[in-house]
């Protein structure tokens, strides 16, 4: 999952805010090489891609490796609030299709970190900047998951709003990226899928089940609507992203998508979402909606939503508990390669 | 080829696993491709890592992994002067031969 909207500065938590992200400077580097930069322009005009050992203003590096890092970050973090459901699904169905979701958020994580590897940063480096706190990831995974219908609206409705992010993202520039994207949204297809099928299940059951769907349908809607990022008015490296190759589509037209992709689903679903303004709009050819809170996301952002320390604080206590195993796999490496030089000797 | 040339036996930081790249032939008859990389402590490992990361929808038939270290690349296309040789030769491809028609397919 998640998004290119997520392009946020990491430094210090407590800064990010909308129209004051800080703007990156590509010009300074750029005098130093001016063909170089002149190569690298016209390959991002002629829509080629940019491989790992290509020349590439510093800029571009940065802030690829900032996105491609929380994104990957973003994948592994969202392990945890479906993580918490895998003992408790209420069919060994279910219980194997969220054990093979969750294993495939993982994956997801590791092609990302391995694509932000090419840039020159290593796992170690980006781990640090997540298990501190100075790194970000998605906001989305910074809520509850409350009931057993939070599982299948964070398939329809959260995975649905990271396709909608990604498949533009299948076109981005930096070759790794393009090609870790291309694979994730070819296995993210079936996240949605599940998703609106066991919400679907539920809605086939009894009254007490139909209202536990639209309660956790009310609790993410607005929070999946936000995962888009900023409005395009506040987002003042979209054109720099746009520049690049990076980002293809603005934050508010794949938000708009969103919007007139769901809201059939949500009617041959039986659900309301939680809009009174949400109303089909003739002359646009779109569904109009209202407006989002962006105090409330920005906060969560900067660390102070429901989640963001009970989130951090299972991540960093897995890859503590996990330390052994890394260990001891390496001892056992070492071992044997000592066994066959001796051997060889 | 060097039969001491053990990239895995230099000495190495060891706080990470070292970087493997991992080639997969899809089916029988195909060639191994490479999908992707990943960090394991050893060969055994980065097969056993390599099958639950890019094979769990049954994506291949057959999996080869590589120390990354061990990879030899050519320089960017920056350096395009490497390949430009083959520039000029057209008379490599068929279609610089011109056949009547009459022949029929060639």
């Amino acid at each position: 999952m998640y998004t290119q909207a997520l392009d946020i500065p990491d430094a210090s938590p407590s800064d990010a805010k909308p129209a004051k992200l800080a703007s990156t400077t590509p010009a300074a580097h750029a005098f130093a090489h001016p063909e170089l930069q002149a190569r690298f322009d016209a390959r991002i005009d002629a829509d080629g891609k940019i491989e790992p050992q290509d020349w590439m203003p510093e800029a571009y590096r940065k802030t690829l490796v900032r996105q491609i890092s929380q994104h990957a970050h973003s994948e592994i973090v969202g392990m945890l609030p479906e993580g918490n459901w895998i003992s408790r699904a209420p069919s060994l169905k279910r219980k194997a299709i969220l054990l093979a979701k969750v294993q495939d958020e993982g994956g997801h994580g590791l092609y990302l970190y391995s694509a932000a590897e090419t840039l020159g940063t290593s796992r170690d480096q980006m781990l640090e900047a997540l298990h501190t706190g100075r790194a970000k990831y998605s906001s989305i995974f910074n809520y509850p998951t409350l009931n057993w219908a939070d599982v299948g609206v964070i398939g329809w409705l959260v995975d649905g709003a990271a396709i909608m992010n990604q498949i533009p993202l299948c076109r981005c520039s930096y070759g790794p990226y393009a090609r870790a994207m291309i694979r994730i949204c070819k296995e993210e297809s079936f996240h949605q899928r599940q998703g609106f099928e066991a919400l679907l299940t539920m809605m086939g059951g009894t009254e007490a089940q139909r209202q536990m769907v639209q309660d956790a349908v009310n609790r993410w809607w607005w929070k999946c609507l936000a995962m888009f990022g900023p409005p395009d008015t506040d987002s003042p490296n979209s054109a720099q992203g746009m520049r690049w190759g990076i980002k293809r589509i603005s934050n508010d037209d794949l938000r708009q998508k969103f919007v007139d992709a769901t809201v059939p689903q949500a009617e041959v679903l039986g659900v309301t979402l939680p809009d009174p303004d949400l109303k089909w709009n003739e002359a646009r050819g779109h569904y109009d909606f209202g407006a989002i809170d962006w105090d409330e996301f920005w906060a969560t952002v900067n660390g102070n939503g429901p989640c963001n320390q009970e989130r951090l604080a299972t991540r960093v206590k897995a890859y503590a508990d996990g330390a052994w195993v890394r260990d001891a796999a390496l001892a056992h490496a070492r071992k044997q390669q000592q066994r066959a030089l001796k051997e060889a000797a | 080829m060097s039969t001491s040339h053990t990239p895995e036996a230099a000495p190495r930081p060891l706080g990470e696993w070292p970087l493997w790249e991992v080639f997969v032939r899809s089916k029988q008859g195909l060639e191994h491709k490479h999908c992707g990389s990943l960090h394991a402590s050893d060969a055994a490992h980065a097969l056993q890592m390599a099958r639950d990361v890019y094979t769990r929808r049954q994506e291949g038939v057959s999996i080869w992994v590589v120390p990354s270290a061990a990879i030899t690349a050519s320089l960017p296309d920056d350096k395009a002067e490497f390949f430009e040789p083959a520039g000029d030769k057209i008379y490599r491809h068929p279609t610089f031969y011109d056949i009547p028609d009459a022949v029929g397919h060639m």
